[in-house]
């Protein structure tokens, strides 16, 4: 029997849902998350079902939103809150960074905050200025943060699940444009926890790594490689921090060749820091550079532009042909 | 502080009631001045109305409506010398037209072309601020500016009653404050921020009231009268020109339509909440008193409507035009002189784009 389908807002509504009806110090709260359900519905029902102690609407000021959750945390409370979107965590930064990230070392571990920021993030929607950022480079840069970008609904269930469950402050980055598709999910099959990548396509010829809204778009890249007689694997790396080096260099050296891709600017970026590891942990197995296919050094575009700006099948397939191939070195 | 001051920060002042007439005591407006008013309240109403028009023919990519504020829309408009600057939200697209800015350019935003359609410092209103309240720390700084270089400039800074719950706001009403800066702050307390009610933005018993731990005078006032408004707030303008600092204006009112198109304000209030407001259409009270005072007859009323139409049908031409976005525009701003990497990124793209047309 098939698993029930689902979309990525649905399969994160039944984490908080059962995440909040398994462990009483579990709470949600944030801008319309309770009577409206979010502006993208992702808690829909939940204050209905659970009341509003267990799911409330604050006041609006993301900075006092976590900064709440860091002294509910203290006293014993899992709290879950959402930032509405990806540019409007940044009132929330300085406590994010001061604090959320650092409370646990500053006090020798007295101090565990189990929180999750779940943010909206990245583009590919069609969304005006302050709505598409891809902002995970600022978190990963932050010593003492998790950082989970899922790219599957059964991965947003079951990471969201181990987020809310761990003892550490996890961003979680839920890729917007995927909140609508259905996907299989079946949450009684446990995914890998969060720290392992997982390889979405083996191949034989070079690597794709990418996560959260890059993933459909390097395995597109792969199905049209594919037909074009190149075998390309694709590594989803689920979280940025941890980061598992293991399987994405495990890949790597199978195929001497690797591509990152991803939608942020690429300058200072995750993308960099993975091609970095990559590059010194393969060396000896790598026949090219790691090439990144990322977005531009430019702020998010306006609507009618953003389609220059993202990195989709194409640039990902440009930037795999110049991997230096033999049978193309003259 | 005196009972008076704590009163007029709590009770909303009052020219015109909902049926249209004075209220007891109150000076008759000059009905010249309050029929232009009238004419920018259809002319608001109406690019309300064809925006929204826009939206559903996919020419906009969103529209946050003010139907219902467009009082609020045309005072703090009226009340600015041409110097002066407005800093405005999201919402605030009537107000940029009442200001004299082409519409059109306004919804550049709103179309996906660019972030900004048009010149801040030609017309002294800066870009519509997404990030709530932030933009309230820059209409400061504008001001400060202005009293540090000599000059009388004020600026009208808006934001809505969930703003105030931000951090950013109460920065800027204490810098305000603190520096005198001729700083008039108008919140439109439309009673929602998206579906989260004023109960939950504050219990104080009113908005304008916190401006008295600031040490500013604050106002209430009835939101949808536009005299009141003007009144009230060009009072405030004239204290911040005569160097007497910020005031906080809270103008009571209502949001008719949900937050954009894309809401669905059913999910989180009940249509006779909705019903009620509608008596208090800021567009009926003043027609009824120009009427009635014999200031409005129906020639000129025939008149403004077929001004508001030709303005709309202006709108509809000018966002219905079909653009090409550039796509080298994404490199062209960033920094005054791009760097060597943009430079290159932009090549890149180029070459891209010529391949895709060979
Ligand atoms: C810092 C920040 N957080 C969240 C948002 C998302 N958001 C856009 S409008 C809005 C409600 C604002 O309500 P209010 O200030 O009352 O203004 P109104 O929309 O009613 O005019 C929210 C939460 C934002 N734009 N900026
Ligand atoms: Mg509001």
């Amino acid at each position: 029997m098939s698993a029930p389908k689902m979309t990525m807002a649905q399969a994160i509504n039944t984490a908080l849902r059962d995440a909040i009806a398994e462990d009483d110090s579990v709470v949600v709260f944030g801008e319309d998350v309770a009577q409206l359900g979010g502006v993208f519905r992702v808690t829909d029902g939940l204050h209905q079902e659970f009341g509003e102690s267990r799911v409330f609407d604050t006041p609006l000021a993301e900075s006092g939103i976590v900064g709440m959750a860091v002294g509910m945390a203290m006293n014993g409370m899992r709290p879950v809150v959402e930032m509405q979107f990806d540019a409007f965590a940044y009132p929330a930064f300085e406590q994010i960074v001061s604090h959320v990230a650092k409370l646990g070392n500053r006090t020798r571990g007295k101090v565990r905050l189990p929180i999750v920021i779940r943010i909206p993030y990245a583009g590919g929607i069609g969304g005006v200025e302050h709505h598409c950022d891809s902002s995970e480079a600022y978190y990963a840069h932050t010593p003492g943060l998790t950082v989970v970008a899922p790219a599957t609904n059964a991965d947003a269930y079951g990471l969201l699940r181990a987020a809310i469950a761990g003892s550490d402050p996890v961003v979680f980055l839920e890729p917007k444009k995927h909140y609508f598709a259905k996907e299989e999910v079946d949450v009684s099959v446990p995914v890998p926890p969060i720290g392992r990548a997982v390889v979405r396509r083996p191949g034989r010829d070079a690597t794709l790594i990418a996560y959260g809204p890059s993933v459909p778009v390097a395995l597109a890249a792969a199905e049209q490689a594919a037909t074009e007689g190149r075998d390309l694997g694709v590594v989803d790396l689920r979280s940025i921090v941890p980061f598992d080096d293991e399987t994405v260099c495990a890949e790597v050296r199978r195929t001497g060749r690797a591509v990152v891709v991803a939608e942020a600017p690429g300058f200072a970026s995750v993308a960099s820091e993975i091609a970095a590891r990559v590059g010194e942990r393969c060396f000896h197995h790598l026949e090219a550079p790691v090439r990144r296919v990322t977005g531009f050094d430019v702020p998010y575009p306006p609507p009618k532009l953003e389609h220059h700006f993202l990195p989709g099948v194409d640039r990902i397939l440009d930037a795999v042909d110049t991997l230096q191939w033999e049978d193309e070195v003259a | 502080m005196s009972a008076g001051q704590l009163k007029a920060a709590i009770t909303p002042a009052r020219l015109l009631d909902e049926t249209g007439r004075l209220v007891r005591g109150a000076p008759a407006p000059d009905a010249e001045a309050l029929a232009e008013g009238y004419r920018k309240l259809v002319f608001a109403r109406r690019l309300n109305e064809q925006c929204g028009a826009l939206v559903r023919q996919g020419r906009l990519a969103v529209y946050p409506s003010s139907r219902g504020q467009e009082a609020c829309q045309v005072a703090c408009a009226s009340v600015l010398a041409e110097g002066d600057w407005l800093f405005p939200t999201y919402r605030d697209t009537a107000a940029i037209a009442a200001r004299g800015v082409d519409p059109v350019e306004v919804l550049t935003l709103l179309r996906g072309d660019w972030h900004c359609g048009y010149d801040p410092n030609e017309h002294k209103v800066a870009p519509q601020a997404t990030p709530l309240a932030t933009q309230l720390l820059h209409a400061v700084g504008v001001a400060h500016a202005a009293r540090l270089k000599g000059e009388d400039t004020v600026v009208m800074a808006l934001c809505g009653d969930g703003a105030t719950s931000e951090g950013d706001f109460h920065e800027a009403c204490n810098f305000a404050a603190v520096f005198r800066a001729p700083v008039v702050f108008f919140v439109q307390n439309n009673k929602y921020a998206i579906s989260v009610p004023l109960a939950r933005q504050s219990v104080a018993p009113s908005l304008a009231v916190k401006a008295i731990g600031y040490g500013m005078p604050g106002f209430r006032v009835d939101g949808n009268d536009l005299p009141a408004l003007e009144k009230v707030l060009g009072e405030a303008v004239a204290r911040a020109r005569a160097g007497e600092g910020p005031t906080l204006v809270e103008a009571d009112t209502y949001r008719i339509e949900s937050h954009t198109n894309a809401d669905d304000a059913t999910r989180y209030r009940a249509d006779d909440e909705v019903t009620e407001w509608l008596p208090r259409d800021p567009l009926l009270r003043v027609r009824t008193y120009l009427t009635a005072v014999g200031a409005l007859d129906d020639d000129r009323e025939k008149k403004i409507a077929a001004a508001a139409e030709e303005m709309a049908a202006a709108v509809r031409a000018g966002v219905g035009a079909e653009t090409v976005a550039d796509p080298e525009d994404l490199f062209a701003h960033v920094y005054s002189t791009p760097t060597p990497q943009l430079a290159e990124q932009r090549a890149t793209l180029r070459a891209e784009l010529e391949l895709e047309e060979a």
